[in-house]
């Protein structure tokens, strides 16, 4: 499967990544050389093969219903570059 | 041309936990912003969730209650999206494989009859932060208190044929979650909130027609609006001849119509994939076995109960089981006063229209049900009467004292007394002439309506005060003497 210039710029938007008009063309191909191998793959016999969620042998661990972690505003707050009001603060967005 | 109306809904309920989903922060309405959050929950890297419990218990005790499938293997899946109220920049939720599968409940519609509804699955998923768009200069302020508290959205078939079968299922959804205590149901709060898709299609047709999503509707009331402007809205566009577009619109209740809401680009490219840092969450028939057992009595078997048990009507019994706290204050009634019947009466009408006129839930109503109770014993020893109980209900409202001591107070123990009663019929009898000749002229069928005058009268001129029953019976009697 081979990636059009119009895909990268697509899943450039999705994943907020600024992408200029040089390197479209270098991500079309290295992506696309990615897609490929995963055809290979897909060659691959999975009749009978249970879809993987996860590598590990493992289910997931449970944790009490506990409030372990108090009020740590400041701190946070200590590390954020904008804030008002107890509010973290970020370029405006519309809905 | 004749329409049909095709509509499901998505209910986000909140989970009642005291901690996070994936986190040991509190869970809280009404904190001041970002006090309730931990490292997790701000999506700093290499902060991992650990799962809930309480979450999980919560999930299966309602996939039970709905008579679901519970899926013993079921995985979180990260549906990915930008939005500053959400910093780890996806939601972990369920795709493939939800907790819980497929179920139903029923719902009585207007003619009586019951109607089946489909539940198509009910997955666990966190909330997101929030967004505040004051103007903090020019910049958008961001309270992440909510993000992680845990959500079950459940997902209806389209079952429902009429925005009023929609607020059924939500009453009856409301009613559930409430009684199996997996959350406090409070709208006004965001508890409980609904999504709806809604279409409209030629009776007869077999295929769906193309639906719109009304997005966030936080109250019964506005569900019916919103549902009944919405197919309007459809209806008009299709019988000019026009196309429906498949869009998410918001209901904005003040002008009574829905609009398309600005398209967030792409929005709908959510990149699902499994979650790598949770792993799938494995549960065994014991476990879910052991939380069937333990399942309250649910609206259904409550609403049957009062019914067989207590003898009232199908309707009321409905109505008092509609929501735990409300069947909870009824029951609690008719242990003090041991009358149902009067129970329910008090209940469903007169203390539910102050609750109507105060725009309250039962939770928050000032009259305690020891309090009706004992109003209610008082009717029933004969002490007042009926119209006098409804002026200590408005002080027992207004919070001014107990039972006996309102009816102290406002002199309203009821003037049973034969010879005081009777000394009032005649003043009355002796004061009406013109009446009392229409009452002699009058066909005999026709007297007993004619009484109601004079009721009126000596009711009045003992303020109230008296038996009803002796004063009827004293003034037939006197009345039809004279005839």
């Amino acid at each position: 499967m081979a990636l059009e210039n119009a895909d990268i710029e697509k899943i450039a938007i999705l994943a907020r990544l600024q992408v200029t008009h040089s390197e479209t063309n270098d991500y079309a191909n290295s992506i696309s050389s990615i897609l490929s191998l995963m055809d290979q793959m897909q060659q691959v016999d999975t009749e009978g093969v249970e879809p993987l969620s996860n590598p590990h042998d493992a289910t997931q661990r449970l944790r009490k219903d506990e409030v372990t972690c108090g009020n740590q505003r400041e701190a946070f707050i200590a590390i954020a570059p904008a804030t008002e009001d107890g509010l973290y603060l970020v370029p405006k967005v519309l809905d | 041309m004749s329409w049909e109306i095709v509509i499901g809904l998505e209910i986000h309920v909140q989970l009642a936990t005291r901690s996070k989903l994936f986190s040991g922060a509190k869970v809280g309405f009404g904190a001041l912003p970002n006090t309730q959050t931990t490292l997790v929950d701000l999506g700093m890297p290499g902060a991992l969730p650990v799962f809930n419990e309480e979450a999980l218990r919560m999930a299966v005790t309602f996939g039970t209650a709905i008579n679901a499938e519970v899926c013993k293997h079921s995985v979180f899946a990260r549906k990915n999206y930008f939005y500053p109220d959400s910093p780890k920049g996806y939601q972990t939720s369920q795709m493939d494989h939800p907790i819980v599968g497929l179920g139903y409940l029923d719902i009585q519609i207007e003619d009586g009859s019951t109607k089946r509804i489909g539940v198509t699955r009910a997955h666990l998923e966190e909330d997101a932060g929030k967004s505040l768009h004051e103007d903090y200069d020019g910049m958008t302020g961001i309270d992440l208190n909510r993000s992680s508290t845990p959500l079950l959205e459940i997902v209806s078939e389209p079952d429902m044929r009429s925005a009023k079968e929609a607020v059924a299922y939500m009453r009856k959804m409301h009613a559930i979650v409430t009684t199996i205590g997996i959350s406090d149901g409070n709208m006004a709060q965001g508890s409980m909130r609904c999504d709806a898709n809604v279409s409209v299609r030629p009776k007869g047709q077999d295929k769906l027609g193309t639906r719109a999503e009304l997005k966030n509707i936080n109250s019964f009331k506005f569900i019916e609006r919103a549902i009944n402007v919405e197919v309007q809205r459809q209806i008009d566009i299709l019988e000019d001849g026009g196309k429906i577009a498949q869009e998410t619109r918001l209901y904005d209740s003040d002008k009574n119509e829905t609009r398309p809401m600005r398209s967030k680009e792409e929005a709908n490219d959510y990149r699902y994939f499994p979650c790598p840092d949770l792993l799938p969450i494995e549960i065994d028939d014991a476990y879910i076995d052991a939380i069937r057992q333990s399942l309250p009595e649910l609206p259904d078997q409550r609403s049957a109960r009062f019914v067989s048990q207590l003898e009232l009507s199908e309707y009321d019994a409905r109505v008092l089981s509609a929501s735990r706290a409300l069947a909870d204050y009824f029951e609690a009634v008719v242990a003090v006063c041991n009358d149902a019947k009067l129970s329910a009466n008090w209940v469903t009408s007169e203390l539910a229209r102050y609750m109507n006129q105060h725009n309250v839930e039962i939770e928050a109503a000032p009259v305690t049900a020891e309090q009706l109770g004992q109003l209610i014993g008082r009717i029933m020893d004969g002490t007042i009467n009926g119209k006098a109980a409804k002026t200590v209900l408005d002080e027992l409202w207004n919070q001014t004292g107990e039972v006996d001591a309102i009816i102290e107070a406002k002199g309203l123990t009821q003037v049973s007394d034969t010879g005081a009663i009777a000394a009032m019929v005649d003043d009355v009898i002796t004061a009406s002439p013109k009446q009392v000749q229409q009452y002699i002229d009058a066909e005999v069928d026709k007297r007993g309506k004619m009484l109601g005058f004079f009721m009126g009268q000596v009711m009045k001129a003992s303020k109230g005060s008296a038996n009803p029953g002796q004063v009827n019976g004293l003034l037939k009697d006197k009345l039809d003497e004279l005839c």
